[in-house]
């Protein structure tokens, strides 16, 4: 090293000199600004991209019609069936036509909106509970716990989530309804949240602020519950936005196979699978249907998406 | 290397007792009588539910059941059909098919999936990008029994390019609207892998170099940025794999495959329970050695996953 006039005999790094230290930085620092973090940066991303805002008013649109589907339409789904009009176009008051039963398209198409509102919704709850519990114990903490809960989640991982649900409900078949058909599925759909969740609690638990907290004391169960989960919760959320898409695909190829749920209950997937004989004479039977449950799920999708955009500053740089 | 082999497979012993334990578990220890749901909705006779019940040996403590079950599986004794056939025949016939299918849509992925990624990626924010973009969210949205309806109806009932169901021995053409049906399922997610694979290595020194040292784009982009993006890809076909059976099922359902994708569909439509549960292990099974065997082949690739602990 070449001598200079900053460094001292001893010292063996070199030193700038005061002038050149750029102290301006540390003076530039706003004080005045509100201070951001993940959630108001990744708001302030979302907000300006109409990506969101067509999700979001598809999935408004679409919770608005499972809960009032009588705003929608005033005919009755089931029992205003004529086998007159069996698969029969679109008449006054029945814009869509009719099924292979005569009942009126349209207001099955609404009145299956809940089902699979609310199987994508129970879903998701018992998988983001199952996959946040699991996730958090293995990743906070480790050892045996981890093995454990690790190779459990690993067994249910293997068996792909819809060929498991589909044995559940062929032995279920005689209980089948909209709360048995969720939980076979989310049963089966937790390991891959709960994946994600270690991986991150594995990544944030050796941050400074979780040592200053052991250091001032905090319980270990209150540390991974007001500090490790909040800062490792983002990814979570984007697993579980599409994992209510998935959930509603899941009920709707179970129904379409005939292990989903029972004829009575209004399923966009019972119509679909009713409708397939049919295909080359009346396809807007199985169409029409299948237009709803895409569009659906395809709301779900791009909010999910535009949450991994705005929450994952990796997928924004390959933007 | 053998050491890593050994971990590995031992680690999989556990997973596959688990999951087979666990398929075993949730149709014969579930509140629903698996031997009245043979029977739907019709009450049978009690002497036949008696001889049942030996016959699959639900007399026994459950956990005895189940060592008998496992014993069988490994001895190649899956159980016999509703019409009389060993479920065993029925995989050696009709596996070769589902094979060529699988194979053919992996085929269709890779040339379509990882050529659409990446020219996307080498054109990152252009029109093909976003439009490629939009194309696979529509496809990640689409059930695949709702592409496989609208294929059908499109190509083989409007246009008549297709014919509509797969022929007898399933000759190579019929199979190539289910293989493209089928490939549409993982289509985007390959899409989306190899477009930010192939951003990343993009950035990479190397790539840099090469360009410093005067070789072509037409040199670069395949030997230095397509080939090391694509290990990723081909991880994620294996885990993907779970998607390609349960796609095979309805698929083969629809388009009338003779394979185990149809068999297990028409089981299902019949409730034949045991022969879906025979056919779902084997499924499963199938999952974990594939799981297995890229993990190994991984491995021999990249000498960081061999050493680590």
């Amino acid at each position: 090293m070449p001598s200079n006039v900053n460094t001292r005999p001893d010292q063996q790094h070199f030193v700038a000199p005061i002038e050149e230290t750029p102290l301006v930085a540390i003076d530039a620092v706003k004080t005045e600004g509100k201070p951001t973090n993940l959630w108001t940066d990744g708001w302030r991303d979302v907000r300006g991209r109409p990506m969101f805002w067509i999700s979001a008013a598809l999935i408004v649109l679409v919770v608005i019609v499972a809960l009032f589907p009588g705003w929608f339409t005033q005919v009755p789904p089931n029992n205003d069936c004529q086998l007159a009009n069996s698969n029969a176009g679109p008449t006054d008051g029945h814009p869509l036509g009719f099924t292979k039963q005569g009942c009126d398209i349209y207001s099955r198409i609404i009145h299956g909106t809940s089902t699979s509102l609310s199987v994508g919704l129970i879903v998701t709850f018992l998988v983001a509970f199952l996959g946040i519990v699991f996730g958090a114990f293995a990743g906070f903490y480790g050892g045996w716990l981890d093995s454990v809960l690790s190779r459990l989640g690993d067994i249910f991982f293997s068996i792909p989530y819809i060929l498991a649900a589909v044995v559940v409900m062929s032995v279920l078949s005689q209980y089948a309804n909209v709360w048995v058909i969720s939980i076979a599925i989310g049963i089966f759909a937790w390991p891959a949240t709960a994946r994600v969740l270690r991986a991150e609690i594995l990544r944030v638990k050796n941050a400074d602020f979780v040592m200053a907290s052991t250091a001032l004391g905090v319980s270990s169960f209150r540390i991974l519950l007001r500090h490790v989960l909040p800062n490792s919760i983002a990814p979570v959320i984007v697993i579980t936005t599409i994992s209510l898409a998935s959930a509603i695909v899941a009920e709707a190829t179970l129904s379409f196979l005939g292990v989903g749920l029972p004829s009575s209950t209004m399923s966009w997937g019972n119509d679909i699978s009713a409708a397939q004989n049919d295909l080359r004479t009346a396809p807007q039977t199985l169409i029409l249907p299948s237009i709803a449950l895409s569009v659906t799920v395809l709301s779900f999708i791009m909010l999910g998406e535009v949450i991994r955009d705005a929450l994952d500053p990796k997928a924004r740089a390959q933007r | 290397m053998a050491g890593y082999i050994v971990r590995r497979v031992l680690q999989a012993i556990p997973v596959l007792l688990g999951t087979t334990f666990l398929i075993y578990f949730m149709v014969f220890a579930l509140p629903g009588d698996p031997v009245v749901a043979l029977f739907g909705e019709k009450t049978p006779p009690p002497q036949v539910v008696e001889q049942l019940r030996e016959r699959y040996n639900l007399d026994k403590p459950f956990i005895v059941q189940y060592l008998i079950f496992l014993g069988n599986i490994f001895r190649g004794d899956l159980g016999v059909s509703f019409s009389g056939q060993p479920v065993a025949d029925i995989l050696a016939q009709t596996f070769p098919v589902t094979l060529r299918l699988a194979a053919l849509s992996t085929f269709f992925l890779m040339v379509g999936g990882i050529g659409v990624g990446l020219i996307s990626g080498l054109r990152k924010g252009g029109v093909f990008d976003a439009s490629a973009l939009v194309v696979s969210l529509i496809f990640i949205s689409l059930p695949i029994f709702v592409v496989a309806f609208v294929a059908q109806y499109v190509f083989a009932i409007q246009l008549g390019w297709f014919r509509t169901t797969v022929g007898v021995g399933a000759p190579w053409q019929d199979l190539i609207l289910p293989a493209l049906v089928l490939a549409t399922a993982s289509f985007a997610q390959i899409v989306r892998l190899t477009r930010a694979s192939v951003i990343e290595t993009e950035g990479q020194d190397f790539v840099r170099t090469a360009a410093s040292k005067g070789l072509s784009r037409n040199r670069i982009v395949p030997v230095h940025i397509l080939r090391n993006s694509l290990i990723p890809v081909v991880t994620y076909l294996a885990v993907d794999f779970g998607t390609l059976m349960v796609g095979a099922v309805v698929t083969e359902g629809i388009f009338n495959v003779p394979g185990v994708g149809r068999t297990v569909y028409q089981a299902i439509i019949r409730g034949e329970n045991p022969t879906v549960v025979a056919f779902v292990t084997v499924m499963v099974l199938i999952y974990l050695v594939v799981n297995l065997l890229i993990d190994l082949l991984y491995a021999v690739l990249d000498p960081r996953i061999r050493y680590a602990k």
